[in-house]
């Protein structure tokens, strides 16, 4: 095993427990890696100190590895560690750069630019957002599931107070042009926020260089404990915001609360670790996701990918198997752990609204797979689910009658269907 | 979710999977559902001269439940005469499949589906 500028060896393997299915949700979540849960543990015993206690040696080493974990964080998206505020998730991070910045700035903007593809946490804050008196626009995406610049400078108006647009998708993976949307930002005199969940150890980020006012950072997307993240607000230009959670002042004033040693000290770990890794790691996932989509492709006709294939992490794919319903076919690949864009994976009734906001019709939209691969993903566990999904693929084709319309050449739009 | 294991052996051993000849006569095409709920169920009886369900076959698109629904419905109407058929109630099919209330509709499909059968038998019998 490669020895990295850590010193420690790359990508220990995770053992699963016998029977378990195999893993290829990591858009969901990801495991901590066990270099991060070894370093997370004497903060939890013997150095249980309050990172706030000013009085004692408890206090100080506390807030010490908690001040080394902020650089650590800071470190990967290019920022100085003093803007770099830790929260409980990106969920709490885009709750807190939206209503933050909309709220310190009420008496001079009113107005929001997001995407319609951006995640339930930020679209459901801008729905908030207008019913407490503020515009918002939410941008469409193409039917690569990438915005138009030309349409985001149109948008922004000297009313608009921020501009939310994510770095990577959660359900295809694509990646928008942050470098582009920043500069727009920044010449239009927007602040720019980026739910940077699904980016950040995937892919090279930099405030300074891509502008960036405010970025929300989970740990558990990136091998780091749950119940962490952050949110970097930008110094210089300062970026003000009203905190959500008021109390002692701790984080600067933006988000008192005594922090979680621990968590704190494991995300810091778990961003060192990808910052080093990331290369390495990103040419080695992208070969097991060429494989993937190549093994599939030549084993099952008829199968469409959603969202653009160049501009995405190499660690996603998002497939419509057409013909085959997507809940019914987790249901046949349960020797893996995937999820779903069909309804009948949610409360909802309505398919993913992602992949309708790319145009994909409903009829497809329902029979998609999202295959999210990981750090502990293995050449071994991809020959597998190629082969797993193909056959249940093909099972459940040989039991769909649009499967059986498809190969008499029925185009199954041209048929008055009841809806129900 | 959680399965029933009823639900898990349908899915995994449907019964009845295929194709009966639609312009045969004696044979009852019913097509519900739509691909864009996703799901939809083809249910084809096959009538006997003494009005008694002798054969029946499924295809269906959709998720563990609606295919367990519809390879269940299968077995119930073997045997059964049109009228025995038609009484069959989605809460029968919902009840021996324990479908959770989110997957209600799967039943009611089913039972849309034998009615559906059964018209379209009746109409070419005329």
């Amino acid at each position: 095993m490669q020895m990295t500028a850590l010193g420690k060896t790359t990508r220990p393997s995770l053992p699963r427990a016998p029977g378990a299915p195999v893993y290829l949700d990591y858009q969901a979540t990801t495991p901590c890696d066990p270099r991060v849960v070894e370093v997370m543990l004497p903060w939890f015993t013997e150095k249980f100190g309050n990172p706030h206690s000013r009085n004692h040696r408890y206090g100080w080493e506390a807030e010490e590895a908690v001040e080394k974990a902020r650089e650590q964080v800071a470190d990967i998206i290019g920022a100085d560690a003093k803007e770099v505020i830790f929260t409980s998730g990106a969920t709490e991070s885009n709750n807190l750069a939206l209503k933050g910045v909309a709220h310190f700035y009420r008496e001079k903007k009113n107005h929001i630019v997001t995407v319609v593809t951006e995640h339930k946490c930020v679209l459901d804050t801008c729905r908030y957002l207008e019913q407490e008196g503020f515009s918002v626009t939410y941008l469409p995406v193409r039917s690569d599931g990438l915005i138009d610049l030309g349409e985001l400078e149109a948008a922004i108006t000297d009313k608009t107070v921020i501009v939310s647009v994510m770095a990577v998708n959660n359900e295809i993976g694509v990646i928008q042009p942050l470098a582009e949307i920043g500069a727009i930002c920044r010449k239009k005199g927007a602040f720019f926020h980026t739910d940077c969940a699904q980016a950040v150890g995937k892919i090279p980020l930099d405030v300074n260089a891509m502008n960036i006012d405010l970025m929300s950072i989970s740990g558990h997307k990136l091998y780091g404990p749950k119940g962490i993240g952050a949110l970097y607000v930008r110094r210089r230009p300062r970026v003000r915001l009203v905190p959500l959670i008021t109390g002692g002042g701790q984080e600067r004033g933006m988000r008192s609360g005594t922090l979680a040693t621990p968590l704190c000290v494991g995300f810091g770990e778990a961003c060192a670790i990808a910052k080093a890794e990331m290369a390495a790691e990103n040419e080695r996932l992208l070969g097991l996701r060429n494989r993937l989509l190549g093994g599939l492709k030549q084993r099952l006709p008829e199968i469409y990918l959603n969202g653009d294939l160049e501009s995405r992490i190499p660690g996603n794919l998002n497939i419509s198997f057409a013909f085959v319903e997507g809940e019914g076919l987790m249901m046949g690949v349960k020797e893996l752990a995937v999820s779903s864009g069909s309804a009948c994976t949610s409360a909802s009734l309505e398919p993913s609204y992602v992949l309708r906001a790319l145009g994909v019709d409903v009829e497809m939209a329902h029979t998609s797979l999202r295959l999210g691969l990981g750090r502990f993903t293995t050449a071994e566990d991809i020959e597998f689910a190629i082969d797993h999904i193909a056959d249940a693929v093909e099972h459940l084709r040989a039991m769909s009658p649009l499967w059986d319309m498809h190969l008499e050449g029925v185009d199954i739009k041209s048929i008055e269907w009841a809806e129900h | 979710m959680a399965y029933s294991d009823k639900v898990i052996d349908h899915y995994e051993h449907p019964r009845n999977v295929g194709a009966l000849d639609k312009d045969d006569h004696a044979v009852g095409t019913g097509l519900v559902g739509a691909p864009a709920c996703g799901d939809v169920m083809k249910l084809q009886i096959k009538v006997s001269a003494e009005g008694i369900i002798e054969d029946a076959k499924f295809k269906t698109f959709g998720c563990g439940s609606a295919i367990a629904s519809s390879s269940l419905v299968t077995e119930w109407v073997k045997g059964k005469t049109l009228d025995e058929a038609a009484s069959i109630k989605n809460t029968d099919i919902a009840h021996e499949l324990a479908l959770p209330p989110v997957k209600i509709h799967c039943s009611v499909l089913a039972e849309d589906a034998i009615k559906a059968a059964i018209a379209d038998y009746k109409k070419k019998s005329g």
